[in-house]
């Protein structure tokens, strides 16, 4: 006990520390940009497959609306580089000795884009805002689990929590909105969708449906002007014209598929102009199966499945080695990932020595396997669309046959997919991705209770461990203690391979050579675009003002 | 003819139910609903909030119901509003996109009655020679080749290597600093490629069909009679076969008005231009049911109106045919 106590201080200490340390590194940001030689001025060109559909952040839900949305905003806090929690709107925050609530000391220097100064009124507003249930947003989750909010004075507020709940803090990096705009009204059909005020760096310049959208620098901003003028987002709803117009310079930064990356980047016009960045994805890749299907029902099965996939093959044959092997629901490199735990390198024939213990045995001397003379054969199911996940359901396919199992694939359009498969339990194993985000709360995907209809543990896994861990783990605040739940959840869901982890992807970013301050991270690439610059020889775009 | 009118009208309007009632049924026949899109496989989202979406679309009542409901609205010239999030009426989602997609189907149109004519005359008149042939291999070709490929062939040609044309989008970035002639210049640039490569695409329809109509007339005796006069061959199709010639050219025209405000879907998104057919495919994908049955009814009102119209200037056009007048002898 004694030791928790210890820890938690420790954690407090922590934080206060590095609220103060950032608060001396705002001071010094205009400083900073000076000694780099950094200039201000240019437009960095960006695209998007679809139209967003509004730019409240809060209520939209495509990826679409939250990229030009999550420039325009702040919220209390947000991750730096390394994905660590740091202040943002507040400039520190205070965690009570019982870790069931949280001080946070705003900022008082902050004023949103229309020169309205923000308060805490606007934080209560938001939080009031989330947890109405008639505010039409996906977020309220986290919200509806703060016990009490209150104001304490205009820069101070003080969320309280029924028990110590580990991701509250992260929570409140959700955007926060204007009270004094939004008061009242009914959000989605408010023009702040249209045309939003926030406090981020940059500030809604114009909207052209289907076109383009376009953010200028926000003057006031308190970390310091963003050096680019204008962030101009096009639409572009088909990739290959994308690639077309970032070679044409009409764009500057673009997703690339791992081809595009390795197969039609190596001309002059591209190395001349361009940079290559690239980082681990916050992503992966797996084979989940159908654990209430008898056929699977055995961890054995499941072992010499995995035991049977190639995944380095499906790596350097289809990323083109633009990735590395997963072993868990974790990304690599995170605090959160345990590297020590049971792998499935490929081994044919160890996945049929496995197979032959849970009685598959060739027995009809046909090269199949069979049970009680029934033959190992089961339908793999993904989505449309993604030919990587075909490809990869053709690459175990083939795999699987050399060791007597006989696989069908099938492909289905997004909707039917989800609703007639997933959802009612139809399939017996499927091929799919998650984005791992940064939370490691692995409720929603690995808690026994979330198998059912809309669920995200449509395989059903349910292990009792599983279940007490990620119970416990959710109520611990101190990191390194939380850890030891997860590193134990890892090796359980490494033993008992409920998914064959496949791999996490590379991000393969294209990025016009004119851009400098530009650093990837485990955040991205974009993390600190406030900070990029083009040298004034090199610039393109000039704006009146 | 009014009468006639009338009562084509009239006619009208059980039809409309008609396709409405079954267009409404078959969209959701599709699995998946709006709510799914909005709130399912996605960690960050509460366990909540698939009900809550489902609440405030009405997806928990009856289809029968929520048609009744529908039609109501409709016959009051209320589309409703989109269930995307953006929170806009159908109406004026149509009204943001109608305008590029009709500019460039008009041109498209224009283009290709400006060239598919006179090809399908000429071919008429010579035919079987080299440039009948020329003619025929070329408009087959366009009709036959993937308009998708043919446009990311001239996107990078055109676009990348040679930088004559930008590659995708309507406007520029600069548009509004521009004076009315660059404005003007600029649109032009952009949608350059789009409405060539289309036209391209659709010459092979209407000159075959101008050919084989004016082949059709030449054979027929007062062309025969009109040679034997002497008249000069260049009066005699100009003059003479052309206007018989060109008659079934006004049914076809009637009834590619409803295709004027329809976009093709790959087109539109190869050039990004923000038209009706990536509408109708992205809500008809999101299963905007509002926005998919606005429109298919204007789709399917066009289409009447259009047939209603080549019925009626068939009538103005050709003496042979009258409509109402009963022969009094």
């Amino acid at each position: 006990m004694k030791k928790i106590v210890f820890l938690l201080i420790s954690v407090l200490c922590a934080t206060i520390l590095f609220g103060c340390g950032d608060k001396k590194n705002d001071n010094n940001v205009a400083e900073k940009r000076k000694e780099k030689g950094s200039v201000l001025g240019d437009a960095l060109v960006t695209s998007s497959l679809g139209d967003a559909s509004g730019l409240i952040y809060n209520i939209t839900s495509d990826s679409a609306s939250h990229d030009v949305a999550r420039n325009i905003y702040n919220g209390l806090v947000m991750l730096d580089k390394d994905l660590n929690i740091v202040p943002d709107l507040a400039e520190s925050w205070e965690i009570s000795e019982d870790s069931k609530s949280i001080i946070f000391k705003l900022r008082k220097d902050v004023k949103w884009h229309d020169g309205a100064p923000f308060t805490a009124d606007d934080v209560e507003f938001t939080y009031k805002f989330m947890i109405d249930s008639n505010t039409p947003t996906s977020y309220d989750a986290d919200f509806l689990l703060v016990k009490e909010f209150s104001v304490i004075d205009p820069y101070t507020v003080k969320v309280s929590y029924d028990e110590p709940y580990a991701p509250a803090l992260l929570s409140w990096g959700m955007a926060i909105l204007p009270k004094h705009l939004l008061e009242g009204k009914e959000a989605a059909k408010s023009s702040l969708m249209r045309e939003p005020v926030g406090t981020g760096p940059f500030k809604f310049k114009e909207w052209k449906s289907g076109e383009t959208i376009t953010l200028e620098a926000n003057d006031e901003y308190f970390a310091g002007r963003p050096n680019l003028d204008r962030l101009i987002f096009r639409i572009i709803p088909d990739l290959n014209t994308t690639f077309m117009e970032l070679l044409n310079g009409s764009v500057d930064i673009m997703g690339l598929t791992p081809t595009q990356w390795v197969k039609q980047t190596d001309t002059a016009l591209f190395t001349n102009n361009y940079d290559k960045h690239t980082y681990l994805s916050p992503s992966y890749a797996y084979i989940g199966y159908n654990v209430k299907n008898p056929l699977f029902a055995d961890k054995k099965v499941r072992q010499a499945l995995s035991y049977a996939t190639p995944k380095q093959e499906i790596i350097d044959g289809i990323l083109f080695g633009e990735g590395v092997i997963a072993n868990g629901p974790y990304k690599p490199g995170t605090i959160w990932h345990n590297d020590n735990v049971q792998k499935y390198d490929y081994d044919p024939e160890k996945a049929k020595k496995i197979l032959a213990e849970a009685g598959w045995e060739e027995t009809k001397g046909d090269g199949k396997l069979y049970k009680d003379g029934k033959p190992f054969t089961f339908t793999i199911l993904t989505n449309q669309g993604n030919s990587v996940r075909t490809k990869i359901a053709e690459t175990v396919q083939q795999s699987w046959r050399k060791i007597g199992i006989t696989v069908d694939i099938r492909v289905l359009e997004w909707a039917s997919f989800i609703n007639e498969y997933i959802d009612k339990g139809k399939f017996d194993a499927v091929i799919m991705g998650w984005n791992i985000v940064v939370d490691p709360d692995p409720y929603d995907v690995w808690h026994s209770s979330k198998c059912g209809p809309k669920l995200l543990n449509f395989i059903c896994y349910s292990n009792a461990e599983i279940d007490e861990l990620i119970d416990k783990g959710k109520h611990v605040l101190d990191p390194t203690e939380r850890k030891k739940y997860y590193d134990r959840f890892q090796e359980i869901l490494a033993e008992e391979q409920p998914y064959t982890f496949l791999y996490v992807p590379n991000a393969l970013i294209g990025l016009n050579n004119r851009f400098k301050g530009v650093k990837a991270a485990p955040a991205g690439l974009t993390y600190n675009i406030d900070e990029w610059y083009v040298p004034a020889k090199d610039q393109k775009y000039r704006f009146e003002k | 003819m009014l009468r006639y009118i009338a009562k084509r009208l009239l006619g009208m309007v059980p039809l409309l139910i008609g396709i409405t009632f079954i267009s409404f049924v078959v969209i959701h026949l599709a699995p998946g609903d709006p709510a799914q899109f909005i709130a399912s496989m996605n960690p960050k989202l509460s366990e909540t909030s698939y009900e809550k979406f489902v609440k405030m679309y009405d997806l928990d009542k009856p289809v029968l119901e929520r048609y009744i409901n529908w039609l109501g609205k409709f016959a009051r010239f209320d589309f409703g509003e989109s269930f995307s999030q953006d929170g806009k009426t159908v109406l004026e989602k149509i009204k943001e996109r109608l305008p590029v997609t009709i500019w460039l189907n008009v041109a498209g149109l224009l283009l290709i009655l400006v060239i598919a004519l006179p090809l399908g005359v000429l071919s008429a008149c010579y035919k079987d020679s080299i440039f009948d042939k020329g003619v025929t291999v070329f408009v087959f070709a366009g009709f036959a080749m993937p308009t998708f490929w043919l446009a990311l062939l001239c996107m990078y040609y055109f676009g990348v290597i040679k930088g004559w044309f930008p590659i995708s989008g309507l406007r520029s970035f600069n548009y509004e600093y521009l004076s009315t002639f660059g404005k003007i210049m600029d649109i032009v640039k952009h949608t350059f490629m789009p409405v060539v490569i289309s036209v391209f695409g659709g010459l092979a329809g209407l000159s075959r069909f101008a050919r084989n109509s004016m082949l059709d007339v030449l054979k027929e005796e007062y062309i025969t009679a009109a040679r034997a006069r002497g008249i000069s061959e260049r009066k005699i199709i100009f003059k003479h076969a052309l206007k018989n010639a060109l008659l079934p050219v006004v049914t076809i025209l009637g009834l590619s008005v409803p295709g004027l405000i329809g976009g093709s879907v790959i087109f539109e998104s190869i050039f990004s231009i923000p038209g009706m057919g990536q509408l109708f495919y992205q809500s008809v994908m999101m299963r905007d049911y509002p926005v998919v049955m606005g429109v298919l009814v204007i789709g399917a009102l066009l289409t009447l109106a259009g047939n209603l119209i080549a019925d009626i200037a068939y009538a103005a056009v050709d003496p042979r045919i009258r409509y109402g007048a009963k022969k009094t002898d």
